[in-house]
């Protein structure tokens, strides 16, 4: 991958991504299968920048941003934090010293909080486990990381359990687990998909927030591409595991290049009944990516496909102008 | 952070919240326990059973004189010596055995002695298989193979037969028999059950969440996989005491164990000298009754608290 996609000085830094999944197959046969969940995927993000990533379910979103936090070990490629090569993290004390840095927000609220644990417990855990203060600042911190989500007067949240909550709640509750050592990078995969509409416009005020007061880069993982709009500022696309299209939010919403971008765009409904717009029809669905040939994935349901695309390997992500990334022989 | 940093904790108030939170969950679960009806009659006959046992010691030291009243070597001289088996008197409110002896200072020896075999034995055995299920299902693959077959070969030990061998060459105590005990459920049955529940809470999103946070896999499986299967063990901890008291009873019963005294004896003690044939089983009922009884309703009494449990612990069994 081109180092133009990846700035050199930036402070997560991903290149040529790649996570393959054997399938089971027969006990003594020799014949294995692959599942690439995530394939040459490359972006790089600075401090302080929001990057979404959009696509169906099943394209490898969350798979990458488990990817970024070691959660999952890498087939191939690079993710550079801070010019550390994390991949390549040992396991240990290494390992423990990037995830200092690093924190996630599940999307579902309900199921990322052990219920038997306080919150107190919850928001303490990565103090506690990184060592962190004493006893009494970790109070401190926990109470101040609660006001900071709105979940005001901390005390009286401080040490209930997630089940007497809500979901938008919980979800504070999330935020402030991942606020509290201070990370770098967060990884936020869907939080607000599993929230009622009315509060996830709260949720995600103070997320922007957040990430202006510790300067956070932040991957944000969505399939609704107004929430992106509302939060990144720049959008990748993926589709079967590629990254199709990459650049600044406006620009792939209002000028998407990839036929795959388009057709998702078009999907999207409009609050107006009189608006008439082109409909991109794309045959076939979603498949999975079971050993999948060399070629575009997005070929056997592309409208402008063409038999040079047959012919070559995926097309790489070229830069068509400001930053707007596109992986298609035929933009 | 912003303004709320300068707000400084009221540590005081924190601590009677937390307090009064922690109470108010104890409180909760009581009222689930004291709802399943079955729970408390189970906690009442224990409690009265440990308090029963507890209190021979006392009745030795007190007012009982040990010539008259040791579960073994005590022999009332005011009643002939012919006349035993002899039926309740008010010296000796259950009558006393083929040999003179008092047979509720037997009962209330043995009983103490069947509850603390229970108990270590279950207690043992739980905490094994909370931490081996919990072991096999957090690291898979080998570690699981390996123990889930150590498991299958648990289940299908002749411990029975093993004992018998056991005890033809050393003398099998209460406390071998508990350990003996703990080592099968603890990595037999028991383990399988609590791995299947371990399997279930590995694979939640908070596991993956401490693991982004740093934690260990001893943090993982000590702070976030054995607290979610402990109340699952208290539930079989329950269930088998019950197993254990009924496997010292029978193994008494036949003569494997060197103990002095246990229900199982005092039953014994009544087939040998023949007094439960025929009409005689009703005549000399005070013989085999109580002892028969004391063993059920110990063992009911768990039981029925590990039913009560179940109601605090399966929240699907709650009726809404």
């Amino acid at each position: 991958m081109p180092d133009t996609v990846t700035a050199t000085d930036a402070l997560i830094k991903v290149d040529n991504l790649s996570k393959y999944y054997p399938l089971a197959s027969g006990l003594f046969s020799r014949v294995r299968h692959y599942i690439h969940a995530v394939e040459g995927v490359s972006f790089a993000a600075d401090a302080g920048e929001v990057i979404g990533l959009a696509g169906e379910s099943g394209c490898g979103k969350t798979t990458t941003g488990k990817l970024l936090l070691r959660l999952i070990a890498p087939t191939n490629g690079y993710i550079y934090f801070n010019g550390i090569d994390v991949a390549r993290i040992p396991s240990g004390g290494k390992l423990k010293a990037y995830r200092r840095q690093v924190q996630m927000i599940f999307q579902d609220p309900y199921e990322s909080m052990n219920p038997r644990k306080t919150l107190y417990d919850i928001i303490a855990e990565p103090l506690a486990v990184h060592k962190i203060g004493n006893i009494v600042g970790r109070e401190q911190v926990v109470a101040d990381s609660l006001a900071r989500v709105g979940l005001v007067p901390p005390e009286t949240f401080m040490f209930r359990y997630p089940h007497e909550l809500s979901g938008g709640q919980r979800q504070r509750v999330a935020i402030a687990r991942a606020i509290g050592i201070k990370p770098r990078f967060i990884v936020a995969d869907e939080p607000t998909s599993m929230l009622d509409v009315s509060i996830r416009t709260g949720v995600m005020k103070l997320l922007l927030e957040l990430r202006q007061e510790y300067n956070l880069a932040m991957l944000y993982i969505t399939h609704d591409l107004a929430v992106a709009r509302y939060m990144c500022e720049r959008l990748a696309i993926m589709y079967l595991g590629r990254m199709v299209e990459l650049g600044p939010t406006e620009e792939v919403l209002q000028n998407p290049l990839h036929p795959y971008t388009k057709a998702l765009i078009s999907a999207v409904p409009v609050p107006d009944p009189t608006f008439k717009r082109e409909a991109i029809p794309i045959k076939g669905s979603i498949s999975r990516p079971v050993d999948p040939p060399s070629y575009c994935r997005f070929y056997p349901r592309c409208p402008v496909a063409t038999d040079y695309c047959r012919e070559n390997k995926h097309p790489p992500l070229e830069d068509k102008g400001d930053g707007h990334y596109v992986a298609c022989y035929n933009v | 952070m912003v303004d709320t940093a300068s707000q400084q904790v009221d540590r005081a108030a924190m601590r009677r919240e937390r307090w009064r939170l922690f109470t108010r969950t104890l409180r909760d679960n009581w009222r689930l326990f004291v709802g399943s009806k079955i729970g408390p009659i189970g906690l009442g006959i224990v409690i009265f059973f440990v308090l029963f046992s507890a209190s021979y010691p006392i009745f030795m030291a007190v007012t009982h004189n040990p010539r008259i009243y040791d579960p073994v070597t005590g022999f009332d001289y005011d009643l002939m010596p012919t006349s035993n088996p002899h039926p309740p008197t008010w010296s000796h409110p259950l009558g006393t055995d083929v040999y003179g002896r008092d047979i509720l200072s037997q009962l209330m020896y043995s009983s103490g002695h069947d509850l603390l075999l229970g108990l270590i034995a279950a207690g043992a055995g739980v905490l094994l298989a909370t931490l081996v299920g919990s072991i096999a299902a957090f690291y898979g693959g080998i570690v699981d193979m390996f123990f889930m077959r150590v498991a299958d070969i648990m289940m299908l030990f002749p411990f029975l037969a093993t004992l018998v061998a056991l005890s033809a060459l050393m003398n099998v105590s209460l406390l071998m028999l508990a350990i003996f005990l703990a080592i099968l459920t603890g990595f037999g049955t028991t383990s399988i059950i609590l791995r299947s529940q371990a399997l279930q809470v590995k694979v939640k999103p908070f596991v993956e969440a401490a693991r982004v946070s740093g934690g260990s896999n001893f943090h993982i499986i000590w702070s976030h996989i054995v607290p979610n299967v402990l109340p699952l063990s208290f539930l079989y901890m329950m269930f088998s005491v019950t197993g254990a008291i009924f496997t010292e009873a029978a193994l008494a019963f036949l003569g494997f164990l060197n103990v002095r005294m246990s229900l199982g004896i005092i039953i014994q003690n009544a087939n040998t000298s023949g007094y439960l044939i025929g009409t005689r089983l009703a005549t000399y009922w005070y013989m085999w009754l109580p002892a028969g009884a004391v063993i059920s309703l110990i063992c009911a009494g768990f039981y029925f608290v590990g039913r009560g449990l179940d109601e605090v612990v399966n929240p699907r069994l709650r009726e809404r």
